[in-house]
């Protein structure tokens, strides 16, 4: 994500907080091998040339297609891709605007980007996405994780979506802190302090000791999320809804434990109060207003992108408490409106094929969702100039190998946001913890039925 | 249309081209009677379009289970019947209204005072009148986002300066609901005083001056004045600006989702959240259409309501005071 584009906007900040921009964005990555040029996918040539739109999200270098985008349209004439960032915003801009389109019938590209949020919400609206199947698109299904796959199968059974990137977890620090704090700052050493959650808040609490002023983590939502893919996984994969789409806010012991885990971090005093996606937030990125972020593997892009080149070598990559977790990651999708659909799922194939994958890792930073791409030494072995040169290749590879699946219901992203709002308020002050419980099941209710 | 002409002269004109007539009276006929309305349609052909259709097209959809990109079912009157049982909606509605009071009322005394010093012969008084209207040409975005940041918890400027008073614990804003308030009343005010105090101005400079030398004669003092001639003569204008205070205030919706951070939860209990928010995030966010589309019906009918009221309360203005 470049500085430019992050911060100068005023209109950007102003209209939306950032609020998920999840998949790829950039970060200055260097991997260490060159990914191998690509080759097509044998796209059998149409008489008439074919403009092939393909729509996505996300702030800075978002999904990083433009040089696989450029590798393709050199090698297929009659197929040519137009890439189109749509929106820097998922939930406040693209989603919207995306759903109006396929309402209408037209304005939908012939491929779209998909944030896990909404995975649940159009795979419930079958009708509005083309069968990839039908081109042949199953066959893909052993380069994938099952979960990563089956996310993309819809309501009807049919396979719709086709993933890009992963989440993976790590446990983002700030060196220059904790060295003030009398902390470690090796990432060995820093990912030894805290195997679990209960070492983390211990650990918060010595730093605090040592800089009262400064927040050990940022928020609660960032390590709520964090915890919460973490706890999902012990619970058959579920969240906020069971696989019959009934919500299970109240009931799922995953929600409860994120839950309890993060309103200790916050009694304690650990929180520098911020909320995730806001100006305030990505200003204490910068100027050191907090020590530690939980860290999905496109978090990279934000963080560089809000702390600019003079903070470049002060923030470091260690291994998240409880090992390893998956949060965020993308899929492409094509439109049943599409007039091109043979041809768009070509390109869809192309985008998700490990070479498409590669291209789109190094120039944006969102760690491969298939396996083969996550083995290739270009991802494997890289590390990342800005953090410090971690090697970022390795930690997130390592937490992605024992990602659990997490299952995303209908109505998902509203919950989600609903019961931020609530972890927000209770963190802030305008809600007591002691009622916050109470509150956040409501409010999930609420927006999940 | 009378044309001082001489009768004869006009009748043999008539006479001459008594053959082409008949003919062209339709055509003068058409021209006179349907051009006028020609002339005007633009504005009803696009009001029709943009104003009415979405209107009625509104309405149709409140009468639905209207999913965005999914499911659309009849259900009648239920999404209203939904609303006014929905404590959201109804926070929504009070944040809105006590926004509006707290932002309106001080900015029209302000802007009304702030008129009659300007209608005063002054120095630079051309610079100052252009000063005050000033604010009204920058855009809402920047005004929220300049604020917004003077309102920050951990830098903002006016924490700065309670801190040297000796505030320790920094106020945040967002938090409660009077800190919120306050924050977008002064972004509102500071935007719109000027704009208000322009036309109270333009229609002080219509009162005839006499008025003001005969009540000078018989000892009225300068503020009896302002109070019994200045504000009665001006009733009219204060009305349509209350009114179009009222329908700004209760579309109130860029300067509290910028204060918010770009989310239209409007702070983390709905502490902010106005009745445009709701409808926004109902529709745009949950994609419950019908739901936002029977909300923005009811808000139309509050503003009406609230509309009346106003114009009910400032007609009556200097009335008691008689």
């Amino acid at each position: 994500m470049s500085k430019s584009t992050h911060r100068g906007t005023l209109l950007a900040a102003a209209s939306m907080a950032t609020f998920l921009t999840v998949t790829a964005c950039g970060s200055s990555e260097a991997p260490s091998t060159n990914a191998q040029s690509g080759t097509s996918q044998g796209a059998s040539a149409p008489a008439e040339p074919v403009t092939i739109t393909l729509q996505t999200f996300g702030g800075g270098k978002n999904f990083g297609y433009s040089e696989a985008v450029k590798e393709w349209n050199a090698k297929n004439p009659n197929i040519q891709i137009k890439y189109d960032n749509v929106a820097e915003n998922f939930e406040n801009d693209y989603l919207p605007q995306v759903l109006q389109w396929l309402e209408a019938g037209s304005g939908a590209g012939d491929i779209i980007g998909i944030d896990e949020m909404a995975m649940g919400l159009m795979a419930a609206r079958p009708q509005y996405f083309a069968d990839l199947a039908q081109y042949g698109l199953d066959s893909r299904k052993s380069e994938f994780p099952e979960w990563k796959w089956n996310t993309g199968v819809n309501a009807d059974g049919k396979l719709f979506a086709l993933g890009t990137d992963v989440g993976g977890l790590a446990m983002c620090y700030r060196k220059d802190l904790f060295e003030k704090a009398g902390l470690p700052t090796d990432r060995e050493e820093v990912g030894k302090l805290w195997p679990d959650w209960a070492s983390f808040i211990k650990t918060g609490q010595q730093f605090k000791a040592k800089l009262p002023k400064v927040g050990f983590i940022d928020g609660p939502v960032t390590v709520f999320n964090a915890i919460l893919t973490q706890e999902a996984g012990k619970n058959g994969g579920l969240s906020y809804f069971d696989k019959e789409n009934k919500l299970v806010v109240d009931t799922n012991p995953a929600v409860k434990s994120a839950f309890d885990t993060v309103q200790q971090i916050s009694e304690g005093g650990l929180s520098a109060k911020l909320e995730a996606w806001s100006d305030p937030w990505n200003a204490a990125q910068k100027t050191g207003g907090f020590a530690a972020m939980a860290c999905p593997s496109w978090m990279r892009g934000v963080i560089s992108g809000n702390s600019g080149e003079e903070n470049s070598g002060k923030w470091d990559v260690a291994t998240i408490p409880g090992g390893s977790g998956n949060w965020g990651g993308s899929w492409l999708a094509v439109p049943s409106q599409s007039k091109h659909p043979k041809e768009a799922a070509e390109v869809l194939s192309y985008l998700t094929s490990k070479e498409g994958q590669l291209f789109a890792y190094k120039e944006a930073g969102g760690t491969p969702s298939t396996l083969a791409g996550q083995q290739d030494p270009a991802v494997a072995d890289s590390v990342d100039k800005y953090f410090s040169d971690a090697p970022a290749g390795k930690i997130f590879a390592a937490s992605t190998q024992s990602i659990a699946p997490i299952f995303f219901g209908e109505k998902h992203s509203q919950v989600r946001a609903a019961v931020e709002k609530v972890i927000n308020g209770a963190d802030q002050g305008a809600i007591k913890w002691g009622e916050a419980w109470a509150k956040f099941v409501a409010e999930g209710q609420m927006a999940g039925n | 249309m009378s044309l001082d002409l001489p009768a004869g002269r006009a009748g043999g004109h008539r006479r001459r081209r008594g053959a082409v007539r008949v003919r062209r009276s339709f055509l003068s006929r058409l021209d006179i009677h349907a051009a006028p309305y020609l002339f005007v349609s633009p504005y009803f052909v696009l009001f029709a379009l943009f104003g009415l259709f979405p209107l009625v097209f509104t309405a149709w959809v409140s009468l639905h289970d209207w999913q965005l990109a999914g499911d659309k079912d009849w259900v009648g009157l239920a999404n209203y019947g939904e609303l006014l049982a929905d404590e959201k909606f109804w926070n929504a509605t009070y944040n809105t209204v006590g926004i509006f009071f707290l932002a309106t009322v001080p900015q029209l005394l302000l802007a009304l005072l702030l008129a009659n010093a300007l209608n005063k012969r002054l120095r630079f008084r051309l610079a100052l009148r252009l000063s005050v209207l000033a604010p009204i040409v920058t855009s809402v975005v920047a005004v929220g986002v300049i604020f917004s940041q003077l309102y920050a918890r951990d830098y903002g400027l006016i924490n700065w300066v309670l801190g040297l008073f000796g505030m320790d614990d920094p106020i945040h804003w967002q938090n409660a609901k009077w800190s919120s308030w306050i924050a977008i009343s002064t972004m509102v005010d500071w935007r719109w005083t000027g704009y208000n105090a322009i036309i109270y101005l333009a229609a002080m400079q219509t009162i005839s001056r006499d008025i003001y030398e005969a009540a000078a004669l018989d000892g009225a003092s300068s503020r009896r004045q302002f109070w019994q001639i200045t504000v009665p003569l001006l009733k009219p204008t204060i009305i349509f600006t209350v009114i179009v205070s009222t329908i700004g205030g209760f579309t109130l919706y860029a300067e509290p989702v910028i204060f918010g951070g770009g989310s239209v939860s409007g702070g983390t209990t709905g502490q902010f959240q106005t009745v445009a928010m709701f409808i926004v995030k109902e529709a745009f966010r949950d994609f419950e259409y019908g739901y936002a589309a029977a909300a923005a019906w009811v808000l139309f009918l509050l503003i009406l309501i609230a509309a009346l009221i106003n114009y009910a309360i400032t007609r009556g203005l200097g009335r008691s005071s008689r």
